[in-house]
Protein backbone atom coordinates (compact mmCIF):
# COMPACT_ATOMS: atom_id res chain seq x y z
CA UNK A 1 0.00 0.00 0.00
CA UNK A 2 1.29 3.65 -0.73
CA UNK A 3 2.32 5.21 1.78
CA UNK A 4 2.09 9.35 2.45
CA UNK A 5 3.16 12.46 4.04
CA UNK A 6 0.55 12.76 7.37
CA UNK A 7 1.35 16.74 8.10
CA UNK A 8 -0.62 17.99 11.47
CA UNK A 9 0.43 21.64 11.76
CA UNK A 10 -0.97 21.87 15.65
CA UNK A 11 1.69 19.51 16.82
CA UNK A 12 4.75 21.24 15.19
CA UNK A 13 6.97 23.25 17.72
CA UNK A 14 8.87 25.04 14.75
CA UNK A 15 12.38 23.31 15.55
CA UNK A 16 13.41 22.56 11.83
CA UNK A 17 14.59 19.44 12.42
CA UNK A 18 12.87 18.36 9.66
CA UNK A 19 14.49 21.14 6.89
CA UNK A 20 17.63 20.05 8.51
CA UNK A 21 17.59 16.04 7.54
CA UNK A 22 15.76 17.08 4.33
CA UNK A 23 18.75 19.41 3.71
CA UNK A 24 21.35 16.64 4.74
CA UNK A 25 19.62 14.07 2.90
CA UNK A 26 19.23 15.20 -0.53
CA UNK A 27 21.92 17.81 -0.51
CA UNK A 28 24.72 16.46 2.16
CA UNK A 29 24.50 19.57 3.94
CA UNK A 30 22.44 20.72 7.04
CA UNK A 31 21.12 23.99 5.30
CA UNK A 32 17.65 24.90 5.86
CA UNK A 33 17.31 26.62 2.76
CA UNK A 34 17.87 23.68 0.72
CA UNK A 35 15.48 22.13 2.59
CA UNK A 36 12.39 20.60 -0.07
CA UNK A 37 10.29 20.69 3.48
CA UNK A 38 9.60 23.76 4.72
CA UNK A 39 8.24 25.18 7.76
CA UNK A 40 6.12 28.58 7.24
CA UNK A 41 6.09 31.02 10.48
CA UNK A 42 2.61 32.59 11.28
CA UNK A 43 4.14 35.51 13.98
CA UNK A 44 0.65 36.13 14.61
CA UNK A 45 -1.33 33.28 15.55
CA UNK A 46 1.78 31.46 16.65
CA UNK A 47 1.63 28.70 14.58
CA UNK A 48 4.42 26.81 12.58
CA UNK A 49 3.29 24.81 9.46
CA UNK A 50 5.43 22.50 7.65
CA UNK A 51 4.83 21.97 3.99
CA UNK A 52 5.47 20.20 1.21
CA UNK A 53 4.74 18.48 -2.05
CA UNK A 54 1.47 15.74 -1.44
CA UNK A 55 2.38 13.80 -4.68
CA UNK A 56 -0.98 14.87 -5.71
CA UNK A 57 -2.53 13.11 -8.43
CA UNK A 58 -2.96 15.92 -11.10
CA UNK A 59 0.86 15.87 -11.60
CA UNK A 60 0.78 19.23 -12.63
CA UNK A 61 4.75 19.34 -12.39
CA UNK A 62 4.82 16.17 -14.22
CA UNK A 63 2.90 17.01 -17.18
CA UNK A 64 4.38 20.28 -17.39
CA UNK A 65 8.18 19.18 -18.00
CA UNK A 66 9.06 19.51 -21.65
CA UNK A 67 11.51 16.79 -21.96
CA UNK A 68 9.70 14.10 -19.09
CA UNK A 69 12.82 14.66 -16.41
CA UNK A 70 9.94 14.20 -14.15
CA UNK A 71 8.22 10.35 -13.63
CA UNK A 72 6.51 8.63 -11.00
CA UNK A 73 8.08 6.00 -8.68
CA UNK A 74 5.82 3.26 -8.69
CA UNK A 75 6.72 1.73 -5.31
CA UNK A 76 6.48 5.12 -3.55
CA UNK A 77 3.87 7.32 -5.60
CA UNK A 78 6.21 10.17 -5.93
CA UNK A 79 6.90 12.08 -8.56
CA UNK A 80 10.98 11.92 -8.92
CA UNK A 81 12.59 14.70 -10.83
CA UNK A 82 15.72 12.98 -12.95
CA UNK A 83 18.59 14.94 -13.09
CA UNK A 84 20.25 13.88 -15.34
CA UNK A 85 17.59 14.77 -17.30
CA UNK A 86 16.11 17.79 -16.42
CA UNK A 87 17.32 20.95 -18.22
CA UNK A 88 16.43 23.35 -15.72
CA UNK A 89 14.05 25.43 -17.62
CA UNK A 90 11.93 25.50 -14.68
CA UNK A 91 8.22 25.41 -16.52
CA UNK A 92 7.07 22.78 -13.49
CA UNK A 93 7.96 25.56 -10.84
CA UNK A 94 5.67 27.76 -11.99
CA UNK A 95 2.79 25.28 -13.07
CA UNK A 96 2.99 23.40 -9.36
CA UNK A 97 0.33 25.15 -8.34
CA UNK A 98 1.64 24.44 -4.50
CA UNK A 99 4.58 26.08 -4.86
CA UNK A 100 6.29 23.20 -4.28
CA UNK A 101 8.87 22.67 -6.47
CA UNK A 102 12.14 24.88 -6.63
CA UNK A 103 14.47 25.39 -8.63
CA UNK A 104 18.00 24.71 -7.35
CA UNK A 105 20.97 27.63 -9.27
CA UNK A 106 23.89 26.15 -7.81
CA UNK A 107 22.68 22.56 -9.72
CA UNK A 108 20.79 24.33 -12.74
CA UNK A 109 17.94 21.68 -11.90
CA UNK A 110 14.88 21.89 -10.16
CA UNK A 111 14.39 19.95 -6.33
CA UNK A 112 11.25 18.85 -5.07
CA UNK A 113 10.19 16.15 -2.07
CA UNK A 114 10.84 12.25 -3.28
CA UNK A 115 9.57 10.70 -0.14
CA UNK A 116 13.56 10.08 0.14
CA UNK A 117 12.83 6.72 -1.87
CA UNK A 118 10.61 5.88 1.00
CA UNK A 119 11.93 6.27 3.76
CA UNK A 120 11.45 9.97 4.43
CA UNK A 121 14.25 11.42 6.56
CA UNK A 122 11.76 14.63 7.75
CA UNK A 123 8.83 12.19 9.53
CA UNK A 124 12.14 10.56 11.35
CA UNK A 125 13.77 13.32 13.02
CA UNK A 126 10.46 15.32 13.62
CA UNK A 127 10.59 15.02 17.59
CA UNK A 128 7.05 15.58 18.07
CA UNK A 129 5.03 13.65 15.67
CA UNK A 130 3.60 16.64 13.68
CA UNK A 131 5.32 14.60 10.24
CA UNK A 132 4.38 11.15 9.90
CA UNK A 133 4.36 8.85 7.42
CA UNK A 134 1.73 6.32 7.27
CA UNK A 135 -0.54 4.13 5.05
CA UNK A 136 -2.16 7.05 2.55
CA UNK A 137 -5.81 6.03 3.14
CA UNK A 138 -5.22 6.54 7.24
CA UNK A 139 -4.14 10.35 6.56
CA UNK A 140 -5.14 13.62 5.62
CA UNK A 141 -4.38 12.81 2.27
CA UNK A 142 -7.95 13.21 1.17
CA UNK A 143 -8.15 16.52 2.69
CA UNK A 144 -5.18 17.32 1.09
CA UNK A 145 -6.19 16.60 -2.66
CA UNK A 146 -9.65 18.01 -1.63
CA UNK A 147 -7.79 20.93 -0.82
CA UNK A 148 -5.87 20.52 -4.27
CA UNK A 149 -8.82 20.04 -6.07
CA UNK A 150 -10.06 23.50 -5.16
CA UNK A 151 -7.06 25.31 -6.75
CA UNK A 152 -7.51 22.48 -9.63
CA UNK A 153 -10.25 24.43 -11.97
CA UNK A 154 -8.31 22.94 -15.25
CA UNK A 155 -8.78 19.84 -13.39
CA UNK A 156 -10.82 18.02 -16.83
CA UNK A 157 -7.53 18.68 -18.75
CA UNK A 158 -6.28 16.25 -16.75
CA UNK A 159 -6.28 12.44 -18.58
CA UNK B 1 -12.30 12.69 -5.17
CA UNK B 2 -11.35 11.32 -9.08
CA UNK B 3 -14.54 9.40 -9.29
CA UNK B 4 -16.63 11.20 -11.98
CA UNK B 5 -14.60 13.98 -13.04
CA UNK B 6 -14.56 14.42 -16.84
CA UNK B 7 -11.55 13.42 -18.13
CA UNK B 8 -10.43 10.47 -16.51
CA UNK B 9 -8.24 7.82 -18.03
CA UNK B 10 -9.96 4.77 -18.70
CA UNK B 11 -13.58 5.90 -19.60
CA UNK B 12 -13.25 4.25 -22.45
CA UNK B 13 -16.76 3.33 -22.15
CA UNK B 14 -17.44 6.80 -23.06
CA UNK B 15 -15.90 6.20 -26.58
CA UNK B 16 -19.26 5.88 -29.06
CA UNK B 17 -17.02 5.27 -31.96
CA UNK B 18 -13.86 3.05 -31.31
CA UNK B 19 -11.14 2.94 -33.84
CA UNK B 20 -11.62 6.30 -35.80
CA UNK B 21 -8.85 7.28 -37.80
CA UNK B 22 -6.67 10.33 -35.81
CA UNK B 23 -4.49 12.44 -37.85
CA UNK B 24 -2.72 15.30 -35.71
CA UNK B 25 -0.42 17.69 -38.06
CA UNK B 26 2.44 19.00 -35.81
CA UNK B 27 4.82 16.60 -33.63
CA UNK B 28 5.70 19.14 -30.54
CA UNK B 29 4.20 19.01 -27.02
CA UNK B 30 0.48 19.37 -28.03
CA UNK B 31 0.60 17.21 -30.73
CA UNK B 32 2.50 14.07 -28.67
CA UNK B 33 0.35 14.95 -25.43
CA UNK B 34 -2.56 14.69 -27.51
CA UNK B 35 -1.60 11.23 -29.65
CA UNK B 36 -0.67 9.62 -26.43
CA UNK B 37 -4.01 10.34 -24.58
CA UNK B 38 -6.06 9.39 -27.65
CA UNK B 39 -4.05 5.51 -27.61
CA UNK B 40 -5.44 5.61 -23.86
CA UNK B 41 -8.67 6.53 -24.23
CA UNK B 42 -9.07 4.17 -27.20
CA UNK B 43 -6.55 1.32 -28.22
CA UNK B 44 -8.51 0.78 -31.74
CA UNK B 45 -7.97 3.88 -32.77
CA UNK B 46 -5.39 4.57 -35.50
CA UNK B 47 -3.47 7.13 -34.46
CA UNK B 48 -1.00 9.07 -37.26
CA UNK B 49 1.29 12.00 -36.04
CA UNK B 50 2.56 14.09 -39.07
CA UNK B 51 5.60 16.39 -38.53
CA UNK B 52 7.77 18.26 -40.87
CA UNK B 53 11.16 18.10 -39.29
CA UNK B 54 13.59 15.35 -39.46
CA UNK B 55 14.34 14.43 -36.03
CA UNK B 56 12.30 12.78 -33.34
CA UNK B 57 9.80 15.09 -31.78
CA UNK B 58 11.85 17.35 -29.52
CA UNK B 59 11.13 20.05 -27.34
CA UNK B 60 11.98 23.62 -28.92
CA UNK B 61 12.18 24.87 -25.14
CA UNK B 62 14.78 22.82 -25.00
CA UNK B 63 17.14 24.07 -27.54
CA UNK B 64 18.80 27.12 -25.12
CA UNK B 65 19.77 24.18 -22.95
CA UNK B 66 21.62 22.73 -25.83
CA UNK B 67 23.26 26.07 -27.31
CA UNK B 68 24.58 26.32 -23.85
CA UNK B 69 26.03 22.27 -23.98
CA UNK B 70 23.90 21.26 -20.81
CA UNK B 71 22.44 18.57 -22.80
CA UNK B 72 22.98 17.02 -26.39
CA UNK B 73 20.38 16.67 -29.01
CA UNK B 74 18.32 13.73 -27.78
CA UNK B 75 18.18 15.96 -24.68
CA UNK B 76 15.78 18.30 -26.07
CA UNK B 77 13.38 14.87 -27.43
CA UNK B 78 10.06 15.17 -25.86
CA UNK B 79 10.17 10.82 -24.88
CA UNK B 80 13.34 9.15 -24.01
CA UNK B 81 11.87 5.95 -24.58
CA UNK B 82 13.42 4.84 -27.77
CA UNK B 83 10.28 3.19 -30.23
CA UNK B 84 7.96 4.76 -27.53
CA UNK B 85 5.83 6.16 -30.33
CA UNK B 86 6.14 2.52 -32.58
CA UNK B 87 5.15 1.04 -29.07
CA UNK B 88 2.29 3.10 -28.93
CA UNK B 89 1.07 2.47 -32.45
CA UNK B 90 1.41 5.60 -33.22
CA UNK B 91 2.58 6.27 -36.65
CA UNK B 92 4.97 9.18 -37.46
CA UNK B 93 4.78 10.75 -40.29
CA UNK B 94 7.84 13.20 -41.56
CA UNK B 95 5.86 15.70 -44.29
CA UNK B 96 4.43 18.84 -44.61
CA UNK B 97 0.57 19.40 -45.26
CA UNK B 98 -0.02 21.53 -48.16
CA UNK B 99 -3.93 22.01 -47.83
CA UNK B 100 -7.30 20.66 -46.23
CA UNK B 101 -10.18 19.00 -48.09
CA UNK B 102 -13.09 19.44 -44.98
CA UNK B 103 -15.41 17.75 -47.14
CA UNK B 104 -13.55 15.13 -48.00
CA UNK B 105 -12.05 15.01 -45.04
CA UNK B 106 -8.56 14.36 -46.52
CA UNK B 107 -5.14 15.91 -46.15
CA UNK B 108 -2.76 16.49 -49.42
CA UNK B 109 0.93 15.95 -48.31
CA UNK B 110 3.47 18.40 -50.15
CA UNK B 111 5.42 14.73 -50.41
CA UNK B 112 2.23 14.35 -52.91
CA UNK B 113 0.17 11.59 -50.85
CA UNK B 114 -2.91 11.99 -49.38
CA UNK B 115 -4.15 11.34 -46.15
CA UNK B 116 -8.00 10.27 -44.77
CA UNK B 117 -9.01 11.12 -41.30
CA UNK B 118 -11.81 11.22 -39.26
CA UNK B 119 -10.37 13.55 -37.00
CA UNK B 120 -7.66 15.95 -37.87
CA UNK B 121 -6.17 17.64 -35.18
CA UNK B 122 -4.27 20.96 -36.08
CA UNK B 123 -1.13 21.27 -33.62
CA UNK B 124 1.22 22.91 -35.92
CA UNK B 125 2.65 25.65 -33.38
CA UNK B 126 4.12 28.60 -34.28
CA UNK B 127 6.59 29.73 -37.32
CA UNK B 128 9.06 32.62 -36.88
CA UNK B 129 8.59 36.05 -38.35
CA UNK B 130 11.77 37.43 -40.28
CA UNK B 131 11.72 41.51 -39.24
CA UNK B 132 10.73 43.16 -42.90
CA UNK B 133 14.44 45.15 -43.76
CA UNK B 134 16.49 44.50 -46.46
CA UNK B 135 19.52 41.44 -45.95
CA UNK B 136 17.16 39.59 -43.64
CA UNK B 137 17.90 36.84 -45.97
CA UNK B 138 21.31 37.09 -45.62
CA UNK B 139 23.18 33.61 -44.97
CA UNK B 140 24.59 35.01 -41.52
CA UNK B 141 20.96 35.90 -40.71
CA UNK B 142 19.69 32.64 -38.78
CA UNK B 143 16.04 32.60 -36.38
CA UNK B 144 16.43 30.65 -33.23
CA UNK B 145 13.88 28.29 -33.96
CA UNK B 146 14.55 24.74 -34.65
CA UNK B 147 17.38 21.81 -33.86
CA UNK B 148 18.81 23.00 -37.45
CA UNK B 149 18.85 26.67 -36.19
CA UNK B 150 20.49 25.60 -33.28
CA UNK B 151 23.20 24.09 -35.09
CA UNK B 152 23.94 27.10 -37.13
CA UNK B 153 24.10 29.34 -34.18
CA UNK B 154 26.60 27.02 -32.39
CA UNK B 155 28.75 27.36 -35.45
CA UNK B 156 28.30 30.89 -35.19
CA UNK B 157 29.60 31.58 -31.60
CA UNK B 158 33.17 31.46 -32.04
CA UNK B 159 34.72 33.22 -29.05
CA UNK B 160 35.21 36.88 -29.58
CA UNK B 161 33.01 36.85 -32.95
CA UNK B 162 30.83 39.61 -32.66
CA UNK B 163 26.95 38.77 -32.98
CA UNK B 164 23.40 40.85 -33.46
CA UNK B 165 20.69 39.65 -31.77
CA UNK B 166 17.39 41.39 -32.90
CA UNK B 167 14.88 41.02 -30.46
CA UNK B 168 14.73 41.10 -26.44
CA UNK B 169 11.83 38.51 -25.78
CA UNK B 170 11.36 35.85 -24.48
CA UNK B 171 13.22 33.64 -26.80
CA UNK B 172 16.09 36.25 -27.51
CA UNK B 173 16.28 36.62 -23.60
CA UNK B 174 16.74 33.13 -23.00
CA UNK B 175 19.53 31.79 -25.36
CA UNK B 176 21.22 35.02 -24.03
CA UNK B 177 23.65 33.07 -21.24
CA UNK B 178 24.46 30.63 -23.72
CA UNK B 179 26.14 33.22 -26.14
CA UNK B 180 27.36 35.41 -23.10
CA UNK B 181 29.18 31.62 -22.12
CA UNK B 182 30.21 31.21 -25.70
CA UNK B 183 32.26 34.12 -25.44
CA UNK B 184 30.69 36.11 -27.89
CA UNK B 185 30.58 40.41 -28.68
CA UNK B 186 26.63 40.32 -28.04
CA UNK B 187 24.21 43.51 -29.13
CA UNK B 188 20.53 43.30 -28.71
CA UNK B 189 18.06 45.19 -30.33
CA UNK B 190 14.76 45.40 -29.36
CA UNK B 191 11.89 47.66 -30.70
CA UNK B 192 9.83 48.05 -27.50
CA UNK B 193 10.88 50.33 -24.93
CA UNK B 194 12.52 47.40 -22.44
CA UNK B 195 13.22 43.68 -23.03
CA UNK B 196 10.21 40.96 -22.62
CA UNK B 197 7.54 43.94 -23.39
CA UNK B 198 5.12 40.87 -23.03
CA UNK B 199 5.94 39.52 -20.03
CA UNK B 200 7.21 41.93 -17.71
CA UNK B 201 6.58 45.10 -16.58
CA UNK B 202 8.70 48.84 -17.05
CA UNK B 203 10.34 48.19 -13.83
CA UNK B 204 10.95 44.60 -14.33
CA UNK B 205 12.27 45.23 -18.03
CA UNK B 206 14.14 48.00 -16.72
CA UNK B 207 15.84 45.91 -13.74
CA UNK B 208 16.54 42.71 -16.77
CA UNK B 209 18.47 45.75 -19.01
CA UNK B 210 21.29 46.92 -16.41
CA UNK B 211 21.62 43.15 -15.51
CA UNK B 212 22.49 42.03 -19.37
CA UNK B 213 24.52 45.21 -19.04
CA UNK B 214 26.39 44.29 -16.40
CA UNK B 215 26.99 41.40 -18.23
CA UNK B 216 28.34 43.01 -20.93
CA UNK B 217 25.95 42.54 -23.00
CA UNK B 218 25.27 45.73 -25.44
CA UNK B 219 21.37 46.20 -25.13
CA UNK B 220 19.44 48.67 -27.07
CA UNK B 221 15.80 49.29 -26.79
CA UNK B 222 13.82 51.86 -29.10
CA UNK B 223 15.67 50.33 -31.65
CA UNK B 224 15.24 48.68 -34.84
CA UNK B 225 17.53 46.91 -37.42
CA UNK B 226 17.01 49.15 -40.95
CA UNK B 227 18.86 46.89 -43.22
CA UNK B 228 21.61 44.09 -43.42
CA UNK B 229 24.37 44.64 -45.62
CA UNK B 230 26.42 41.98 -47.42
CA UNK B 231 30.54 43.36 -46.30
CA UNK B 232 32.09 40.68 -47.36
CA UNK B 233 33.20 39.48 -44.13
CA UNK B 234 30.47 39.83 -41.41
CA UNK B 235 27.64 41.57 -42.49
CA UNK B 236 27.09 45.58 -41.39
CA UNK B 237 23.50 45.61 -39.50
CA UNK B 238 22.35 49.09 -39.82
CA UNK B 239 20.21 50.21 -36.53
CA UNK B 240 18.04 52.95 -36.19
CA UNK B 241 19.63 56.23 -34.95
CA UNK B 242 22.59 56.52 -37.21
CA UNK B 243 23.97 53.19 -35.31
CA UNK B 244 25.73 50.37 -36.89
CA UNK B 245 27.32 47.31 -35.55
CA UNK B 246 29.84 44.48 -37.61
CA UNK B 247 28.24 40.95 -37.17
CA UNK B 248 30.02 37.35 -38.34
CA UNK B 249 26.54 36.07 -37.37
CA UNK B 250 22.51 37.51 -36.72
CA UNK B 251 20.44 35.59 -34.98
CA UNK B 252 16.37 36.83 -35.21
CA UNK B 253 14.36 36.61 -32.76
CA UNK B 254 11.87 38.87 -33.45
CA UNK B 255 8.42 37.02 -32.84
CA UNK B 256 6.42 34.24 -34.20
CA UNK B 257 2.90 33.83 -36.01
CA UNK B 258 1.02 30.92 -35.96
CA UNK B 259 1.60 27.94 -38.36
CA UNK B 260 -1.75 27.78 -39.87
CA UNK B 261 -1.15 28.60 -43.41
CA UNK B 262 -2.23 25.42 -45.38
CA UNK B 263 -5.78 25.86 -43.31
CA UNK B 264 -6.30 29.03 -45.73
CA UNK B 265 -9.32 28.79 -47.62
CA UNK B 266 -10.30 25.14 -46.27
CA UNK B 267 -13.54 26.75 -44.23
CA UNK B 268 -11.64 26.46 -40.93
CA UNK B 269 -12.23 30.21 -39.49
CA UNK B 270 -8.75 31.81 -38.17
CA UNK B 271 -8.09 34.91 -36.39
CA UNK B 272 -4.78 36.70 -36.72
CA UNK B 273 -4.01 33.57 -38.48
CA UNK B 274 -5.07 31.56 -35.18
CA UNK B 275 -7.40 28.17 -35.28
CA UNK B 276 -10.43 30.33 -33.73
CA UNK B 277 -11.82 26.68 -31.02
CA UNK B 278 -14.78 26.75 -28.86
CA UNK B 279 -14.17 25.26 -25.61
CA UNK B 280 -13.57 21.79 -26.98
CA UNK B 281 -10.86 22.68 -28.62
CA UNK B 282 -13.01 22.38 -31.66
CA UNK B 283 -12.56 24.58 -35.06
CA UNK B 284 -15.32 26.43 -37.04
CA UNK B 285 -15.32 22.58 -38.92
CA UNK B 286 -16.87 19.91 -36.82
CA UNK B 287 -14.12 17.11 -37.04
CA UNK B 288 -11.20 19.24 -36.76
CA UNK B 289 -9.97 20.31 -33.40
CA UNK B 290 -6.55 22.43 -32.86
CA UNK B 291 -4.29 22.84 -29.73
CA UNK B 292 -1.20 24.53 -28.82
CA UNK B 293 0.41 27.88 -30.19
CA UNK B 294 -1.50 27.60 -33.46
CA UNK B 295 -4.85 27.51 -31.45
CA UNK B 296 -6.97 30.56 -30.04
CA UNK B 297 -7.98 29.10 -26.55
CA UNK B 298 -9.66 30.10 -23.90
CA UNK B 299 -7.57 32.60 -21.44
CA UNK B 300 -8.77 31.41 -17.41
CA UNK B 301 -8.29 34.65 -16.49
CA UNK B 302 -10.39 36.77 -18.85
CA UNK B 303 -12.51 34.29 -20.36
CA UNK B 304 -11.22 35.68 -23.69
CA UNK B 305 -9.69 33.96 -26.53
CA UNK B 306 -5.56 33.86 -27.21
CA UNK B 307 -2.87 32.35 -28.25
CA UNK B 308 -0.66 32.06 -25.16
CA UNK B 309 2.08 30.22 -26.84
CA UNK B 310 3.71 28.65 -23.76
CA UNK B 311 4.32 24.29 -22.87
CA UNK B 312 1.66 24.07 -20.20
CA UNK B 313 -1.57 25.29 -21.78
CA UNK B 314 -0.20 23.66 -25.05
CA UNK B 315 -0.63 20.25 -22.98
CA UNK B 316 -4.02 21.04 -21.72
CA UNK B 317 -5.15 21.38 -24.71
CA UNK B 318 -3.81 18.56 -26.19
CA UNK B 319 -5.62 16.60 -23.49
CA UNK B 320 -9.17 18.49 -24.26
CA UNK B 321 -8.65 17.99 -27.92
CA UNK B 322 -7.80 14.01 -27.55
CA UNK B 323 -10.52 13.62 -25.24
CA UNK B 324 -13.50 15.48 -27.50
CA UNK B 325 -11.53 13.84 -30.88
CA UNK B 326 -12.72 10.62 -28.79
CA UNK B 327 -15.86 11.74 -27.67
CA UNK B 328 -17.04 15.16 -28.49
CA UNK B 329 -17.98 17.10 -25.70
CA UNK B 330 -16.95 15.04 -22.88
CA UNK B 331 -14.26 17.50 -21.75
CA UNK B 332 -14.70 21.51 -21.36
CA UNK B 333 -11.84 23.74 -21.37
CA UNK B 334 -11.87 25.29 -18.21
CA UNK B 335 -8.94 28.13 -19.71
CA UNK B 336 -5.17 27.71 -19.30
CA UNK B 337 -3.62 30.15 -16.79
CA UNK B 338 -0.51 32.82 -18.93
CA UNK B 339 2.46 32.14 -17.14
CA UNK B 340 6.13 32.16 -18.07
CA UNK B 341 9.26 32.15 -16.28
CA UNK B 342 12.40 32.97 -18.33
CA UNK B 343 16.14 32.59 -16.99
CA UNK B 344 18.12 35.54 -18.39
CA UNK B 345 21.85 35.30 -17.84
CA UNK B 346 20.77 33.61 -14.17
CA UNK B 347 18.48 36.26 -13.05
CA UNK B 348 14.83 34.71 -13.28
CA UNK B 349 11.79 36.32 -14.11
CA UNK B 350 8.21 35.38 -14.01
CA UNK B 351 5.08 35.94 -14.94
CA UNK B 352 1.16 35.06 -13.89
CA UNK B 353 -2.26 35.83 -15.72
CA UNK B 354 -3.29 39.64 -15.42
CA UNK B 355 0.63 41.07 -14.73
CA UNK B 356 -0.35 43.83 -16.21
CA UNK B 357 -3.29 44.71 -13.69
CA UNK B 358 -6.97 44.92 -13.90
CA UNK B 359 -9.33 48.12 -13.55
CA UNK B 360 -10.40 48.81 -10.26
CA UNK B 361 -7.86 46.61 -8.88
CA UNK B 362 -4.90 47.19 -6.79
CA UNK B 363 -1.28 46.88 -6.78
CA UNK B 364 1.62 45.43 -4.34
CA UNK B 365 5.44 46.48 -4.87
CA UNK B 366 8.33 45.42 -3.52
CA UNK B 367 11.84 45.97 -5.34
CA UNK B 368 15.64 46.02 -3.69
CA UNK B 369 17.45 47.30 -7.15
CA UNK B 370 20.79 46.34 -6.12
CA UNK B 371 19.62 42.85 -5.13
CA UNK B 372 17.94 42.79 -8.85
CA UNK B 373 14.35 41.49 -6.49
CA UNK B 374 11.52 42.63 -7.31
CA UNK B 375 7.53 41.32 -7.25
CA UNK B 376 4.40 42.79 -7.94
CA UNK B 377 1.20 41.56 -7.41
CA UNK B 378 -2.08 42.42 -8.93
CA UNK B 379 -5.55 42.44 -7.31
CA UNK B 380 -8.99 42.45 -8.18
CA UNK B 381 -10.95 43.38 -4.77
CA UNK B 382 -9.39 40.65 -2.61
CA UNK B 383 -8.42 38.21 -4.98
CA UNK B 384 -4.82 37.73 -6.75
CA UNK B 385 -5.02 37.70 -10.73
CA UNK B 386 -1.40 38.33 -11.90
CA UNK B 387 2.19 39.17 -11.05
CA UNK B 388 5.20 39.88 -11.85
CA UNK B 389 8.53 38.75 -10.21
CA UNK B 390 12.16 39.21 -10.97
CA UNK B 391 15.08 36.99 -8.50
CA UNK B 392 12.84 34.81 -6.96
CA UNK B 393 12.86 30.80 -7.42
CA UNK B 394 11.10 29.88 -4.50
CA UNK B 395 7.87 28.99 -4.26
CA UNK B 396 6.57 31.16 -7.37
CA UNK B 397 4.15 28.46 -8.48
CA UNK B 398 1.92 29.08 -5.18
CA UNK B 399 0.85 32.51 -7.50
CA UNK B 400 -0.30 29.72 -9.61
CA UNK B 401 -2.43 28.42 -6.97
CA UNK B 402 -4.10 31.75 -5.87
CA UNK B 403 -4.84 32.89 -9.45
CA UNK B 404 -6.43 29.81 -10.47
CA UNK B 405 -8.15 28.73 -7.15
CA UNK B 406 -9.66 32.59 -6.96
CA UNK B 407 -8.73 32.34 -3.66
CA UNK B 408 -10.60 34.99 -1.43
CA UNK B 409 -8.12 36.53 0.81
CA UNK B 410 -9.51 38.35 3.27
CA UNK B 411 -6.99 40.13 5.43
CA UNK B 412 -4.52 38.64 3.90
CA UNK B 413 -4.97 40.94 1.30
CA UNK B 414 -3.77 43.78 3.25
CA UNK B 415 -0.78 41.51 4.77
CA UNK B 416 0.11 41.29 1.00
CA UNK B 417 -0.46 44.78 0.25
CA UNK B 418 2.76 45.13 3.23
CA UNK B 419 4.44 42.38 2.10
CA UNK B 420 3.66 41.04 -1.17
CA UNK B 421 6.64 38.00 -0.35
CA UNK B 422 4.24 36.36 1.64
CA UNK B 423 2.09 34.67 -0.98
CA UNK B 424 2.86 31.08 0.30
CA UNK B 425 1.87 31.98 4.09
CA UNK B 426 -1.43 33.42 2.15
CA UNK B 427 -1.60 30.36 0.42
CA UNK B 428 -1.95 28.30 3.08
CA UNK B 429 -3.84 30.66 5.47
CA UNK B 430 -6.43 30.92 3.23
CA UNK B 431 -6.54 27.38 1.40
CA UNK B 432 -6.02 25.42 4.56
CA UNK B 433 -7.65 27.49 7.19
Amino acid sequence: MLRSLSIDAEKCTGCLQCEMACSYENEGVFNPAKSRIKVFTFHDEGRFVPYTCTQCDEAWCLHACPVEAIVMNKATGAMEVADSVCVGCKVCTIACPFGTVNYNQDTGKVIKCDLCGGDPKCAEACPTDAIVYVDADATGLDKMRAWAAKTDNAASARG
Amino acid sequence: MDAGRPGDPGNQAEILVAGMKHVIVGAGPAGVVAAETLRKLDPEAEIAMIGDEPEPPYSRMAIPYLLSDHIDEAGTYLRKQPGHFVHHSIEVVADTVASVDTRDKQLWLTGGGAVSYDRLLVATGSVPILPPVSGIDHEKVTNCWTLEDARKISRGCAPGASVVLIGAGFIGCIILEALVSAGVKLTVIEMGNRMVPRMLDETCGALLERWCGEKGVNVMTNAQVEAIEDAGGPVKVRISGGREVNAELVISAAGVRANAKFLEGSGVELSDGAVVVDRHMCSSVPGIYAAGDVACGRDFSTGEYSVQAIQPTAVEHGRVAAHNMANHGSVTHPGSVLMNILDTIGLISSSYGQWQGVEGGDTATLVDEEAFRYIQLQFDGDRLVGANTLGLTQHVGVIRGLVQGRFRLGRWKDRLMKNPLLVMEAYLAVSQG
